[in-house]
C-alpha cells in the first residue's frame, strides 16, 4: 500500500482486476512451472526418470489464463505441456512428482499414465489421453451439461496448433457453436507439431476457424500474460452470458524440444529459439511486475529458492514413494468388478 | 404385459429411463422430431423436450465424445449412432476414451455412456447399412457389449445398460426392429448385463449365438426335433464381458457346440467363444467346435443373390446343427 493521502497509481493488472497479490501470485505459479519443468529435464538428463514432454515458453498464457477462470466450478481439459495450468489448477508438486515417477499415489493416474496426462477430479482437471484433441468434445460435452443443468461454470479446454487440424477439433467447435455452449477453447500455438512448422500445418490463421463455426476467434499474444488473462475473461463472461464459445489462438513458442526424446536443432536453427527466447512470456511478466514496483530481485531470489526447496522435497517424495502393486494392474476395468479387476 | 415389436420395447425403455432420471438424455443424429430414420426415439422430443432428445450435428465422433463429456460431469447419455456402420469416426472417442477413462484415470473418473448403433443386414441395406461391426469393439476391456434377440431382453438390456457405471455399446439388429415382437412387462425390471440365457434345453447339440440368427437356430431346433435331434440353445446376450461359466455349462451338456454369428467368421465373437471351450473342455467334446458365420468378405453387397448368400437363415441353422449332431 502507499502512504495515506498519496494517490495510488494503477496498473493494467488492477484494471483487469488483479490484486496485486494476485499478480504476484501468477508470476510465482509460472515460475513454479518453469522450475519443475527445467527440473524434470535435469532428472531425465540424469538418467532418474526416463522421459519428459515440456511446456517451456507456454507457462505465461496457461496460468494467466487459469487465473482468468473460476478455479472453484470451472473444468479443465488440459494438454499435456499444460504444467502451468494444472499447478494454476491446484495440482501440486508433489503430485506431479508422484506422476514422472510412476506412482502407486499419483492423483492423476495411479502411476497408470505418462507424466503430463493430467487428471484429477477434485481438480475438476478433466483426465486426458495421448491420441490429441479428444479433449475437445468432452469440454464441449461438460459444457452442454452446464447448460442442461443449469450450473455456472465454463469449460477450458487447451490444445497445439496441431490439433487445431484434427477432425475432433472442428467436430467439437462446430457443435459448441450450435448449441451456443460455456466453452473456451485455447489454442497454444507454439509455432511446432513436434517438428512440423506451423506453415506446413495450417493455411490460414487459427482464429479465423472460429468464423466458421459462428463464434468469435481471437489471437492474442501468447507472451502477454495479461492480454491473455483479458482475452479468456472476457470469454469466460460471454460464456457465462450464455453467448457461447471462445476460440483463443495464444501466440507462443516452445523454447524446449517437443520431448527429452527430440533433438530440436535438426529442424529449426539455435537463432530462432534465441531470438524467441528473448521475447519469453515470464521474464517479461517478472519486468512489468518490477516497473509497477511490486517485485524486486531480492523477492525474486527468495521465490527461486523457495522452488527449489519445495522440487527438492516433491522430487525426493516422488523418487521414495512405492511403485503400485503389480497385481493391481487388474483393478479398475469396470465400476462393478467388487475388486476383483481384470483377467490376467 | 403386451406384446410389442422389439423396437418399441427399445423406445420403451430409453422412455422409462428418462423419466425415472432426469440426467438420462437421447443425442444423435435426427432423433427429434424424426425420431430417427427408424423411429426408434419417435414421441421422445415431444415428452422429454430439445434438450433431453438432441438432434445433433452430423459428425459421429463429436456424438461420442460429447457424450463423453457429458458422462464425466455425471450424465447419463444415450448416443445413437445411425447405422452401425457410420460408427467408425468415432472408434477413437469409444476405444482411446470411453472405455480407458475409468482405468486411467484409477478409478476417479467414470463414463457411463450408452451408445445404441443398428447392427446386421438382410434389409437390403448394400455394404455400408448392413454391417455387424461388433468385432471391432469386442476385445476392448473397458466396454461392455450387448446384443438382444428379442422384445424383452432389448427393453431389459438397455435399462441396465442406462444404469451400469462404465461404457455400454447396444447393438440393435435392425432386421429385428419389426420382424420380432413379444411379451413385454409394463414393470421396471431390468436383464442383467454379463449373464447369458439358456433359450431352450436339449441332449444332443448345443448351438451358441446372440441376436438375429439365434431366431432362424430355435426355428431350426424345433423342426430338427422332429428329426429326433435335440439343440441346447445358450443366448451369450451379452458378447462382453462374456458369460464364460454359462458357456462352458452348456457345452458340458451335449458335448457338440455350433457358434453362430452373421459377423463374419475370421477374428469374430465366436472365435474366443471357441477357445474358451478348447482351453477349458477340449476332452469333454464329442466332435470339433463348429462355427456358422458371415462369410470372410468386407460387408454385404445390395443385390439379392448376394445378400441371401451372406444372410444365416433357418436352413442354413439347419443344416450346421445336422452335420454336428451327427458328426
Amino acid at each position: 500500500m502507499t502512504q495515506s493521502g498519496s494517490v495510488r497509481q494503477t496498473f493494467k493488472h488492477n484494471e483487469l482486476g488483479l490484486s496485486d497479490e494476485q499478480a504476484v501470485e501468477m508470476y510465482a505459479t509460472m515460475l513454479m512451472a518453469r522450475s519443475f519443468d527445467e527440473r524434470c529435464m535435469l532428472l531425465q538428463r540424469a538418467g532418474k526418470i526416463n522421459f519428459h514432454v515440456s511446456g517451456i515458453g507456454q507457462e505465461a498464457a496457461q496460468v494467466a489464463a487459469a487465473f482468468a477462470l473460476d478455479r472453484e466450478n470451472d473444468y479443465f481439459l488440459p494438454y499435456y505441456r499444460d504444467y502451468g495450468l494444472v499447478l494454476a489448477a491446484g495440482m501440486t508438486l508433489r503430485e506431479l512428482m508422484l506422476s514422472v515417477f510412476a506412482k502407486a499415489e499419483d492423483p492423476n493416474s495411479g502411476g497408470r499414465q505418462m507424466p503430463g496426462h493430467f487428471g484429477s477430479k477434485r481438480l475438476r482437471i478433466v483426465t486426458g489421453s495421448s491420441p490429441v484433441t479428444t479433449q475437445v468434445p468432452h469440454a464441449v460435452g461438460l459444457a452442454l451439461a452446464a447448460k442442461m443443468k443449469g450450473k455456472p461454470f465454463v469449460t477450458f479446454v487447451t490444445f497445439g496448433d496441431g490439433s487445431s487440424n484434427q477432425g475432433d477439433f472442428h467436430e467439437g467447435c462446430n457443435f459448441a457453436g450450435v448449441h451456443k455452449l460455456p466453452v473456451i477453447f485455447m489454442c497454444e500455438n507454439n509455432r511446432y507439431a513436434i517438428s512440423t512448422p506451423i506453415h506446413r500445418q495450417v493455411a490460414g490463421r487459427i482464429s479465423d476457424r472460429a468464423l466458421g463455426y459462428g463464434f468469435p476467434g481471437i489471437e492474442v499474444d501468447g507472451n502477454d500474460a495479461l492480454e491473455v488473462y483479458r482475452v479468456v475473461k472476457e470469454a469466460r463472461a460471454r460464456g457465462m452470458a450464455g453467448e457461447g464459445p471462445t476460440l483463443i489462438d495464444a501466440q507462443l513458442y516452445r523454447l524446449s524440444p517437443h520431448s527429452t526424446s527430440d533433438n530440436d536443432l535438426i529442424y529449426r536453427t539455435k537463432e530462432e529459439v534465441d531470438e524467441h527466447r528473448s521475447k519469453d512470456g515470464l521474464p517479461r511478466y517478472k519486468q512489468y511486475l518490477i516497473e509497477c514496483g511490486i517485485w524486486d530481485e531480492e523477492q525474486d531470489q527468495a521465490l527461486q529458492k523457495k522452488l527449489r526447496e519445495m522440487l527438492d522435497d516433491a522430487t525426493s517424495y516422488g523418487d521414495k514413494a512405492p511403485f503400485p502393486a503389480p497385481e493391481d494392474t487388474l483393478l479398475y476395468v469396470y465400476g462393478d468388478q467388487d475388486g476383483k479387476g481384470g483377467q490376467a | 404385459m403386451a406384446v410389442m415389436e422389439y423396437i418399441d420395447a427399445i423406445r420403451l425403455a430409453m422412455k422409462e429411463e428418462m423419466a425415472r432420471d432426469e440426467d438420462v438424455f437421447v443425442l444423435g443424429e435426427d432423433v427429434g422430431l424424426k425420431g430417427g430414420v427408424f423411429t426408434t426415439t419417435k414421441g421422445l422430443q415431444e415428452q422429454f423436450g430439445e434438450m433431453r432428445v438432441l438432434d445433433t450435428p452430423l459428425a459421429e465422433s463429436a456424438i461420442a465424445g460429447v457424450a463423453i463429456g457429458a458422462a464425466m460431469y455425471g450424465m447419463k447419455p444415450i448416443a445413437e449412432m445411425q447405422y452401425s456402420d457410420f460408427m467408425f469416426p468415432a472408434t477413437n472417442q469409444i476405444i482411446s476414451e470411453a472405455a480407458k477413462i475409468r482405468y486411467r484415470s484409477n478409478n476417479d473418473w467414470s463414463c457411463p455412456i450408452v451408445i445404441r448403433a443398428p447392427i446386421g443386414g438382410g434389409i437390403f441395406g448394400g455394404l455400408y447399412h448392413s454391417q455387424c461391426p461388433e468385432s471391432v469393439f469386442f476385445g476392448t476391456p473397458g466396454l461392455k457389449i450387448v446384443a438382444p434377440y428379442s422384445a424383452y431382453d432389448a427393453k431389459g438390456l438397455l435399462k441396465a445398460a442406462v444404469r451400469d457405471p462404465d461404457p455400454v455399446l447396444f447393438f440393435e439388429h435392425k432386421k429385428c426392429y419389426k420382424l420380432v415382437t413379444g411379451d413385454v412387462p409394463d414393470d421396471d425390471y431390468i436383464v442383467p448385463i454379463g449373464k447369458a440365457n439358456l433359450l431352450r434345453e436339449g441332449e444332443d447339440i448345443t448351438v451358441i449365438s446372440y441376436s438375429l440368427p439365434l431366431h432362424y437356430v430355435m426355428q431350426a431346433a424345433a423342426e430338427l426335433e422332429q428329426e429326433g435331434i435335440s439343440a441346447h440353445v445358450l443366448d451369450l446376450r451379452t458378447i462382453q464381458p462374456l458369460d464364460k461359466e454359462a458357456i462352458l455349462e452348456a457345452v458340458k451338456k451335449t458335448g457338440k457346440v455350433l457358434i453362430v454369428h452373421e459377423d463374419n467368421k475370421t477374428g469374430g465373437v465366436g472365435a474366443e467363444v471357441a477357445a474358451i471351450i478348447a482351453e477349458e473342455l477340449l476332452y469333454e467334446l464329442d466332435a470339433p467346435i463348429m462355427r456358422l458365420c458371415g462369410p470372410d468378405v468386407p460387408a454385404m453387397p445390395i443385390n439379392p443373390p448376394s445378400e441371401k448368400f451372406f444372410m444365416l437363415n433357418k436352413e442354413k441353422a439347419k443344416e450346421a446343427m445336422r452335420n454336428l449332431a451327427l458328426y
